[in-house]
């Protein structure tokens, strides 16, 4: 059975006017998920029956006339760090052994509301503290184009969910580019919200100042509707694409167009070319302070991961996988005025993102530098030297973390071994709707994403 | 505390808990405080105007 690629839109289309059932879809979700599950490893707990029972619900609920919006009926699958009532929370780590979650976390809570069926929770890096999920207590995620590499990470398992028709979208959290970084490597759309656009509590936090919680979707009007539904809203209105002509782009060519492999970079520049013929203006702007973001970064969330974890780290040390352990370990001797140093450094970043901005639609810049990595290899081979894969993963998607800019992975074709590339379109501060606008517009001139 | 006061007393510690994995990356990270300390953003109390250098502290 191939994997179902039909949209949210096309799907929820279908639902409202009785031509599907909302059982039909969760049981085909199912059905992959007992095909494909035991060598991707995306889930960590299948809510079979309350799914089907939740689908049951909603099938009745639209025939008695109560459509509640896009992604009423809709099967959508949780990264497992985001609590949901009388489910377990394992954040892929044995410290969590035996947790049951007594209260929906506010954005599992309205996406109830919004009458989305909640299929499972899925597999992610230990503690949402790396970016290819290969540390992680249930074992690591498999891409499910290539079973040698890795989907991406932290929120891996909701990419592989999405990619493979276990789910019809996912939701994931981003702190340095864990919903980007695997929407990226699985050919999706991955929206990070702005900062404190979406509420964290009930998540576990990674690093409390930078954690954002956004979906993986198969489109950006996907996106659009489970964004709103986050936001709050049920019934979310379709998001009209911007016009493309005349938008004016920035691309930060410096630092984040400097280390690309080099399908990756062609890609990108063919992205452009077409977008640039559909009339888009292009011009280039400088992030003065790129070489600063990586220490900034660093010196941001090693301590703030620390902290939440210092009592654990004394008491049950060995219940970590060992690679989280010693990062963890690391930003227990992170000095108070070296992290003074990385927030000064975060206001003189977002205010040179904000320069960027100045006059401009967005920033446009890929947003993975290599195609998914290799399960195993600890550095990738780019620009005649081995990058860390930390670090290359996060090296083009951890400014906006820094600086909170909304900003939006979209799939823009794919390598010679098929492997997908992606685009990272940044928007201004609070105007995330015109991203998703923007994003939108351009989706189609970008390229195509993976298909199964 | 110099870069290389935190990283000797970072090691020594770390050691003394069995954390000797963590060598390699203390060190790795001591080379990005240096790039952070050194940062044309960071203010000398001596003279404000003044910027920052790593190698002096």
């Amino acid at each position: 059975m191939p994997a179902d690629t039909r949209t949210i839109a096309e799907l929820s289309h279908d639902l409202r006017s009785s031509r599907l059932r909302a059982r039909d879809i969760v049981e085909q979700c199912l059905e992959r998920i007992a095909a494909r599950n035991a060598s991707i490893n995306a889930f960590i707990t299948v809510r079979a029956d309350e799914a089907r029972h939740e689908a049951d619900d909603a099938d009745r609920e639209i025939a008695a006339g109560r459509w509640r919006g896009p992604l009423h009926g809709i099967p959508v699958s949780l990264k497992d760090i985001i609590d949901q009532r009388g489910v377990p929370t394992t954040a892929a780590s044995r410290v969590r052994g035996g947790h049951v979650a007594a209260n929906d976390a506010t954005v599992v809570a309205r996406l109830r509301h919004a009458g989305a069926v909640l299929i499972g929770k899925t597999n992610l890096h230990e503690f949402a503290f790396g970016t290819t999920n290969e540390d992680s207590a249930y074992g690591a995620v498999q891409h499910p184009l290539d079973a040698s590499r890795s989907p991406g990470g932290s929120s891996g398992g909701s990419a592989a969910s999405v990619l493979d028709g276990m789910a019809c979208a996912s939701v994931g959290t981003d702190t340095g580019g864990s919903i980007r970084i695997p929407a990226a490597a699985c050919g999706l759309v991955g929206l990070k919200p702005g900062l404190g656009e979406v509420p964290t509590d009930g998540v576990v936090p990674l690093s409390a100042t930078m954690d954002h919680i956004g979906p993986i979707c198969r489109s950006v009007a996907d996106a659009g509707f489970v964004y709103g539904a986050l936001r709050g809203q049920a019934n979310p209105a379709p998001i009209a694409p911007a016009v493309v002509r005349g938008m004016r782009l920035g691309i930060p060519r410096a630092y984040f167009l400097s280390l690309l492999d080099d399908e990756v970079a062609a890609g990108f520049e063919r992205a452009c070319t077409r977008l640039a013929q559909a009339g888009v203006i292009f011009d280039d702007v400088a992030v003065p302070h790129a070489r600063e973001i990586a220490p900034v970064y660093l010196h941001l969330v090693l301590p703030e991961a620390a902290a939440y974890h210092a009592h654990t780290l004394e008491e049950r040390s060995g219940d970590y996988t060992p690679n989280v352990r010693i990062r963890l370990e690391m930003g227990r001797y992170i000095l108070a005025e070296d992290y003074v140093r990385a927030m000064q450094g975060r206001a003189v970043l977002t205010a040179e993102v904000e320069a960027a901005l100045h006059g401009r639609d967005g920033l446009l810049l890929p947003s993975l530098a290599v195609p998914a990595t290799t399960l195993g290899e600890p550095t990738v081979r780019i620009g005649g030297a081995d990058e860390p894969v930390r670090n290359i993963t996060l090296r083009l998607t951890q400014l906006f973390n820094i600086t909170g800019h909304p900003a939006i992975a979209v799939p823009c074709g794919a390598t010679r071994a098929g492997l997908p590339i992606s685009l990272q379109l940044v928007g201004h501060q609070h105007r995330t709707v015109d991203l998703l606008a923007a994003a939108s517009a351009l989706e189609p001139y970008a390229g195509s994403g993976a298909s199964m | 505390m110099t870069i290389t006061s935190w990283l000797e007393h970072a090691i020594a510690d770390a050691e003394s808990r069995q954390l000797a994995a963590l060598r390699p990356l203390l060190e790795a990270l001591s080379s990005s405080t240096a790039i952070l300390r050194g940062a044309d953003w960071n203010l000398d109390a001596a003279d404000p105007a003044d910027h920052s250098d790593a190698d002096a502290r």
